[in-house]
């Protein structure tokens, strides 16, 4: 397909958009699945027909809106209105919906999008999320997608590609945070036949789920991105690493990929040049570590997924020991809007070093738990006030869970720092049982590779269970510090190197519930098995 | 295995073919998949053991997952478990003696907002009750126990 046809599609799509008047949007992404949203399209649907409104009505399934404690959402235009938590077994409910449709909508279910959690954010990962159907290229083909792949295959060089991505400013959105750019060009330069594009879906980290709901509404942006990477840097491989635990991403990633080669977008001679670019879909299969590059590279070879010693860093010598790039689906999902934007206007949002926008996934004790897209550098502190509009059952906050198993936990005077992604916690939390169930999950991920993790986390582990019995001494807070200074330096990979920081955040900003553990042998919010109250009856 | 030329590094993919196909890897099935794709037995069982995704052990009828993710576990995923294990008698990661429920701690679904999340045969209960799990546990073991 040349850029001509694509642009022909996506007229005739837009075409085809005109003559509808109104819409109804159901979401179809996992967790409003769950809630059985497929249920509620279907009835829309089916009422929509019933009455004759079909050709100007048009209930659609899309992908996640975000406001996944509230589902199943369904938004409606143009009365410009998100409903929530719509009864998928009310018949009467869903006709009144289709009744408002020009009128006011239904007060009980109605949620205006004026209310900070929309408001707030500022979409461009997601701008897709929620609005096209996942499940059909020409949706993507209708809001722009694939024509700046098409664009810089025509008319723009492999190095032009390289600069516009260096001068965004992107960078990694899986963790580590390198410069985009400065990855696709050390790729580029190296020197080898075959090159890969690896886009690392392998979203370990327990709380996290921006992968997931990305894939599974707008998988064609994903696929996209990697493509114009491809591009740039002279893959013509790429596999997607995508954990099994999320079926429903898999699943549409695989109907995205045979979509877009059909159209001849992916595959061999991509917009009728010479450029081919074949992408797999390659599952995990549950090893946290494997989030590691080079980890998740042995894995894609069939190895075990353990991490190597860097370097030879992988855009050097990766997969198959051929040059490899590696990004994550957030990173790849930047690219297509920088590609058709400019750099110039990426950099334009966010912080003086980080640029852009950031998805996070917010969670636990807050009341609007979601997902959300704000610019860099946002307070904490409007996160879960302002957008997460605070915690549920007027309870105290008390700290921020950010970053997964290597990140820490931040206390409400530090409230007003910018960090990654979020689980907030209320007062009810034991900040020993968090900082347990954390090294809990590092030592049984720690692969075995090297002492400092494979020891060291069931050491700290170790300790942790003694003073959440009761039976800790003083001295132990010193051996905690000791030892996870130890590991974090001495560890081979990311997992060993920040897997103490869950443990080093709570002694620093709760130090005082570590003593209280140990002195008065009780746990205060009752969950640890010192307490006297048993585990059930603790929440209060 | 034809479909990816029998090339070793398609071995993880082949597995998880066969545990869709059989529900979980036994020594056959594994010593198959190890001279198809020409690797040695120790590797193909060191892989099929490192990942914990995979069972080597028989599924049971019915399949209990409970969401251990941060975000569940401060929803209080931990005491679902508790007493999910009570009921059913054995640890999670093991199967009720009579076959009929395997329990299952997952590290994270990815559906937080909707925390604690329990999987029961592949359908996500969002924001489980205790008492509504116990009742489809009892009622899938109750047959036997009376």
């Amino acid at each position: 397909m040349t850029l001509d046809e694509l642009q022909e599609i996506a007229e005739r799509e837009r075409e085809e958009a005109k003559k509808i008047t109104h819409r109804v949007n159901v979401s179809v992404a996992a967790g409003c699945l769950s809630l059985h949203s497929d249920q509620v399209f279907k009835m829309l649907q089916t009422e929509v027909q019933k009455r004759g409104l079909d050709g100007s009505c048009k209930v659609k399934s899309v992908g996640c809106m975000g406001l996944c404690a509230a589902g199943p959402l369904v938004r409606s235009e143009p009365q410009h209105t998100y409903y929530r938590g719509l009864p998928p077994d009310s018949p009467e409910v869903l006709n009144a919906v289709i009744d408002s449709l020009d009128g006011k909508p239904v007060p009980e279910f109605a949620l205006s999008p004026e209310i900070p959690f929309f408001a707030a954010q500022k979409r461009i990962v997601l701008e897709n999320c929620g609005e096209i159907d996942p499940e059909r290229i020409e949706d993507y083909i209708g809001v722009g997608g694939y024509e700046p792949l098409l664009n810089c295959i025509a008319n723009r060089s492999r190095d032009d590609v390289v600069q516009e991505v260096i001068r965004s400013g992107l960078r990694g959105r899986g963790g580590g945070g390198y410069p985009t750019g400065l990855k696709w060009s050390m790729v580029a330069k190296a020197s080898g036949e075959q090159k890969y594009a690896i886009c690392n879906a392998d979203e370990g980290d327990p709380g996290a789920f921006m992968d997931r709901s990305v894939l599974e509404s707008d998988p064609h942006r994903v696929l996209e991105g990697m493509a114009i990477a491809a591009y740039a840097v002279g893959a013509t491989k790429g596999y997607i690493y995508c954990r099994a635990e999320y079926p429903l991403a898999v699943k549409r990633l695989k109907v995205a990929i045979r979509q877009a080669e059909r159209m001849g977008l992916l595959g061999k001679r991509i917009g009728e040049s010479d450029f081919c670019f074949e992408v797999e879909v390659r599952l995990g299969a549950g090893a946290f570590v494997c989030g590691e590059e080079t980890a998740l590279i042995a894995s894609v070879e069939g190895e075990r997924g353990v991490p190597r010693p860097r370097p030879p860093f992988p855009a050097y010598s990766g997969l198959n020991n051929c040059p490899t790039l590696l990004n994550n689906v957030e990173t790849f999902a930047n690219i297509a809007p920088i590609i058709s934007k400019g750099g110039d206007w990426f950099a334009s949002i966010g912080t003086g070093k980080s640029k852009g926008t950031k998805v996070f996934a917010l969670v636990g004790d807050v009341i609007n738990s979601g997902l959300i897209e704000v610019p860099m550098g946002i307070k904490l502190r409007d996160l879960v006030y302002s957008l997460g509009g605070g915690i549920p059952g007027d309870r105290k906050f008390k700290a921020v869970q950010t970053g997964g198993p290597s990140g820490g936990c931040i206390p409400e005077q530090f409230l007003d720092m910018g960090s990654g992604g979020m689980i907030v916690m209320d007062e009810t939390a034991c900040m020993v049982d968090v900082a347990k169930f954390f090294m809990d999950f590092t030592r049984d991920e720690s692969c075995g590779k090297c002492i400092p993790c494979r020891v060291g986390t069931t050491q700290l582990h170790g300790l942790l269970e003694r003073i959440s019995e009761g039976k800790g001494q003083m001295a132990d807070l010193k051996t905690l510090e000791r030892l996870g200074a130890m590991v974090k330096r001495t560890a081979l990979c990311g997992l060993g190197q920040t897997a103490p920081n869950p443990v080093s955040s709570t002694l620093k900003y709760f130090r005082d519930e570590y003593v209280h553990h140990i002195a008065d042998k009780t746990c205060a919010q009752g969950k640890c098995a010192c307490s006297k109250t048993p585990a059930g009856t603790a929440e209060n | 295995m034809r479909r990816h030329g029998y090339k070793a590094s398609a071995l993880i993919e082949v597995l998880h073919t066969v545990q869709e196909s059989f529900g979980f890897l036994d020594d056959v099935s594994l010593r198959f998949v190890a001279s198809s794709l020409r690797i040695p037995m120790s590797k193909v069982f060191g892989v099929a053991t490192y990942y914990h995704f995979f069972s080597m052990k028989p599924p049971g009828e019915h399949n209990c997952v409970v969401c251990m993710g941060t975000g569940c576990y401060v929803k209080g995923a931990g005491d679902l478990m508790k007493m999910i294990e009570e009921i059913a008698r054995v640890k999670a990661g093991e199967t009720t003696p009579d076959g009929k429920v395997s329990i299952v701690a997952a590290r994270c679904i990815g559906s937080c907002s909707l925390a604690p999340a329990v999987v029961f045969d592949g359908e996500v209960i969002p924001r489980a009750q205790p008492g509504a799990v116990r009742d489809q546990l009892r009622r899938w073991i109750g047959h036997d126990a009376g």
